[in-house]
Order: C-alpha cells, then structure tokens, then sequence
C-alpha cells in the first residue's frame, strides 16, 4: 500500500506538470466548449417558442451541434485521452534507467503499475470533472435553464462510465509499455488497436452480419430482419466503443428505454414523442446499463491481469 | 568482526538464456563485512549473477539465499537490506538531486522526519553537499555516480551490490569512487560486492576477488592465495592484470 501511494504521488506530480497534460487539457476543454455552444445554440433555436421538454441540460450532451454530439466525440476521442496519459509508463522509466532503481527498492512490482494506473485515473477524473463543470455552467447560460437534480445526477454517472471507459485505455496504454520496450512501438501499437477496436469492429459487424445472416432484397421477413440485427449487435458489442455509447445514451437520455437503436424517429419527432412518455427513472437507466459497465470493467481487468503476468516476472535489466 | 557469518550464498546457480548459458552453476559465499571483487570479461555473466541475487531475473536453477531470504520469493525482505547500483544508473532528470533521493526513501518507507537528516548526511557522505537543489539533468557523469551511491545508503543497507560503479569515469573520479566504498565498507561493516574491469582498484580494496570467464567461476579467493596457487609467487611481487590475463589465457 506504500509503495503505490508513493508512486501515486509522484505520478500524479508529474502528470500535472508535464506539458502533455497542459495541451491534452487545453485541447478538450476547447472542443468541448465549442461543442456545446454549437449544440446549445441549436436547440434554443430548435426551441423557440415552443415548452421546454424535460431534461433540456442533458440534450447538452447528445444534441449534434456540429458534426458530433459531444457524448459521440467523448466515445471517438476519449481513448487517446487514455493512451496519451499511459503508452510510455513503464517503458520510458526502463529507457532512462530508472526502472531498475524502481524495482530494486522494497515495494511490490504490482504497486508500480497500480500506483501509474491510479494516477492516470486521478488525472483523467480531475480533467472530466473539470470540463464538466465547465460545460454546465456554459450550458446553463445558453439555455437559461437550471438542471435538476436527476439531471445532475445522471450527468455525474455519465462522467463515471466515461471514466471507466477512458481508464481501460489506459489500461491497454500501460499493457503496451510493459509489453514493447520501444516508446514509438507501443505508441502505435495501442493507436492501432484503438482504430480496430472503434472503427472496423463497427463496420466488421455490418459485414459480418450480412455473411452470417444474409438478408435478401425481396424474401425479408421480420424474423430475419431481428435476427439481422441481433447479430450485428452481438458482434459489435466486441467494441469498447459501442459498449460505452449505448450504455452512456441510455444514461444520459431519459427517454431510452433501451440500448437497442432500431427505431427510427427524426429529432423533431423524437422530441413530440417526448412529451407523451414518460422518462425512465435513473435506477431503471442504471439497471439497463449495468451489464455493459460490468463488461467494461471486466475487459479493464483482463487488461491488468495480463499486465500483472508479463511484469511480474519480467527480467529488468539496466540497459 | 561478524567472522564467519555468510551474508550471501549462492549453490549450483544457473541462468539460460535459449542457448547462452550466461551463468554456469556458480557456487558462492560471500562473509559479512567484507569486500568481494567481482571480476571477468564483457559478458561473463557478472550483471546476469547480480540480477539473480536481488530477484530482478528468474535463475534457471540452483538456489540463492541473501541475507538470510530467497531473492525470488522474498524479494521484499531482500531489497529492504541490500542495495543495488546498476550498471547504467537512472534517475528522472527533471528533479532534483535531493527529490529523487527523497523518493527513494519514501519507497523505502523510511519516515519523513528521519529522511530528511539521513538525506543531508548522505548528499555529504558522497561530496555532493551544494548540488542537492540542482536538476539531474545538470550532473556529469561522476556526480550521477556519487548520487547513485547516495541513493544506496539513503535505505542505511546491510549489503550493497554496485555493478561496475567506475564505469566511465576519469582516474581520479574513480579513484575517489573507489576510496568512498572503501571507506564506507569499513566505518559501516557494510558488505561491499563490486563488479569492475579497474583491475589496479579492485586489488586495493578487494579483500577477495572472484574471477568469472563465460558463465563460470574459475577462481575464488584472497588475490594473494591465486597468486600463490597460479603464479608460485610471494606478494608484492605480483600484479592483479598479471593473475587475471593469467586465468583467461587457459579458459
Ligand atoms: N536478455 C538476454 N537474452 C539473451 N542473452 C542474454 C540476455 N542478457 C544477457 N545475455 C547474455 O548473457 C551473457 C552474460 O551477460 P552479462 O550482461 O551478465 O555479462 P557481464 O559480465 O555483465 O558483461 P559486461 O562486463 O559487459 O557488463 C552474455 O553473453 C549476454 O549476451
Ligand atoms: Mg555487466
């Protein structure tokens, strides 16, 4: 427990004063204002004149402005955030050295990686939270509405999955440094796998779904269409990516009941609807979502395990 | 004087590496107190044997006890009492002398109000009293090895292990180097094992020597007893470069 209180402390000393941080922050907190300026603006003209819906702060967060919704851009973009914070963790201090110090010292080998882990966590948490809090303030000028308390509520259980899944990033960022002793190597390494994981699964899905179960133009039957879109689904559940954006759009939108995505509604439309249902409490929103975070959690730990096992034994020679 | 009282042992020590075997069932005691030169050819498995003694890699076989404990399963109670200056030491250049050492012996677990004199004492110990506020990353080669060395004491251990501390350094750093262990040996009782290439130095401090050539140990002893054994002659009349060229011409 010293040991990675130790090393916690040092990371996070050295994450916050390091230039990367600096620009990494400055760089988010830039996008995100601008993404919810562009989709405040759009939905108070969308809103001229008519009653406000409920829920109007969370529209915030999955309105498209812009290109993306900023929910859309954390689930593309988040993971660099976890990648950048983690690709060089171990294998920088092996390049410089100071490993061998590291592991010569009376302190668990594990503690080393928790204590890195940890930090990057914290960073990432203390880099959400601020944004957040940001946004809100932005969006509560925009929209000239106060949110409520099961809006927060819910807001601050988007930040924690978002923080869940940023954290399993991280998580493969560290894998790789244990993993390859090149800086370069395991930088690309991890990019790579986060463009498998969040774009080809996605569209592999789609394919793979049209081999598995192929759908002809004229003989559809409703059996197959569901069957069509069951696999699909199964498929790209493969991808952290897809786990994260259903499980946050049900969190972050009362009205979905489900992390299915087979209606087709237009946002006018969706918005009517609104006003004739009524929203799901946030337990029930956790409820549906939680089989998602428990899957995200568990891919974060296979990620550690594997991590555990490489390192534990691993041969720390200075060179 | 703790006669007698082996502080490390290693029996019938192996390490494999595919076809390489770096080190070839090595037997070795070495007492308390004193100062073993660990002497041999580039790669004759010196930094490999070291890297089995504090649990840093996995022996292939034989056994390995360190102050009383097994390095591979209880590297813990190992690294609390042994300390270890690597071949190429590190440090993070961005902080200062005295933030690294301070982190050392945080991960030490040596209490704030006790680190803080224990780190002055040893900033002074290695000659580095006024650098303590400087970055790293300003330190020449000979002041990073006098900060490694003071990094070594800050965890106050019985045993040391400095692989090639006079690695490229100047005569007279190194023989200040040198004269610093030697110092410390004595006023302390710490148990010194030093690899180095510096034969001259290694026969003024060495109280014995051992002489590794591709994996094995071929001798082991006072400088004075091989000499008597390969040589056939008395002391003072020999030097150490003679002794050793004498071993690796035959192996
Ligand atoms: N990770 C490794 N994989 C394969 N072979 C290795 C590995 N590490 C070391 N060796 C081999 O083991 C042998 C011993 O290497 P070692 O570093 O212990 O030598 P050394 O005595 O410390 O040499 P030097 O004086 O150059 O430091 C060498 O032949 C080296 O090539
Ligand atoms: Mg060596």
């Amino acid at each position: 427990m010293r040991g990675v209180y130790t090393v916690f402390r040092k990371e996070l000393a050295d994450h916050f004063s390091s230039y990367r941080f600096l620009i990494l922050f400055a760089l988010i907190t830039m996008v995100s204002l601008i993404m919810v300026y562009m989709a405040g603006m759009g939905l108070r003209e969308a809103l001229e004149g008519a009653v406000k819906p409920k829920f109007v702060f969370l529209m915030l967060f999955t309105s498209t402005g812009a290109l993306f919704s900023l929910s859309q851009f954390v689930a593309f973009f988040g993971p660099l955030i976890g990648l950048v914070i983690g690709f060089d963790a171990i294998n920088r201090e092996r390049s410089t050295g100071t490993l061998s110090k590291l592991v010569s010292q009376p302190i668990y080998r594990d503690a080393i990686i928790n204590g890195k882990f940890l930090a990057g966590v914290a960073t990432i948490a203390i880099m959400l939270t601020s944004i957040a809090l940001m946004i809100s303030g932005l969006g509560i000028l925009i929209l000239g509405v106060v949110p409520g308390i099961d809006e927060i509520l819910r807001v601050v259980f988007y930040l924690l999955i978002s923080l869940f899944y940023i954290s399993f990033w991280l998580g493969v960022a560290i894998l790789f440094s244990v993993l390859f002793r090149s800086i370069a190597t395991s930088a690309l390494a991890s990019v790579a796998l986060w463009i498998f994981f969040s774009f080809f699964v996605t569209l592999g899905a789609n394919v793979l779904a049209n081999a598995l179960v192929p759908m002809e133009k004229d003989a559809t039957t409703v059996e197959q269409v569901i069957k069509h879109v069951r696999t699909q689904k199964a498929l790209s559940l493969l991808s952290p990516m897809v786990l994260y954006t259903d499980s946050t759009s049900v969190i972050i939108d009362p009205m979905k009941k489900s992390t299915r995505s087979l209606m087709l509604v237009g946002p006018l439309e969706e918005l009517s609807l609104s006003r004739f249902q009524n929203p799901l409490p946030l337990s029930q929103s956790l409820l549906v979502v939680f089989p998602y975070i428990a899957v995200l959690v568990a891919i974060t730990l296979v990620c550690f395990g594997i991590t555990y096992a490489v390192f534990m034994l691993q041969e720390i020679r200075a060179l | 004087m703790a006669e007698d009282k082996i502080i490390l042992e290693t029996q019938n020590l192996t390490k494999r590496y595919g076809q390489i075997l770096a080190v070839d069932g090595l037997s070795l005691q070495v007492q308390a107190g004193e100062i073993f030169g660990f002497l041999g050819p580039n790669g004759a498995g010196k930094t490999t044997t070291i890297l089995m003694l504090l649990g840093l890699t996995q022996p292939t076989g034989g056994r390995v006890r360190v102050c009383g404990f097994d390095p591979t399963r209880e590297a813990i109670q190992v690294k609390r009492r042994v300390g270890y200056l690597p071949e190429h030491l590190g440090f993070y250049e961005d902080m200062t002398a005295r933030e690294n050492l301070r982190y050392v012996s945080r991960l030490n677990g040596i209490p704030e109000e006790t680190a803080g004199p224990r780190i002055e004492e040893a900033l002074q110990t290695v000659g580095l009293p006024d650098d303590g506020d400087r970055r790293v990353g300003e330190f020449s080669r000979g002041m990073r090895q006098r900060l490694g060395i003071a990094e070594v004491l800050i965890k106050d251990p019985q045993l040391v292990i400095l692989d090639e501390p006079t690695l490229g350094l100047d005569p007279d750093a190194s023989n200040r180097i040198i004269g610093l262990i030697e110092e410390l040996s004595r006023a302390k009782g710490i148990t010194v094992l030093f690899s180095s290439h510096h034969l001259h130095q290694v026969q003024k401090i060495s109280d014995r020597i051992g002489i590794m050539i591709r994996g094995r140990m071929v001798a082991v002893g006072t400088i004075d007893q091989l000499a008597q054994e390969k040589l056939g002659i008395g002391k003072e009349t020999y030097t150490l470069e003679e002794l050793y060229l004498k071993y690796f011409q035959e192996a």
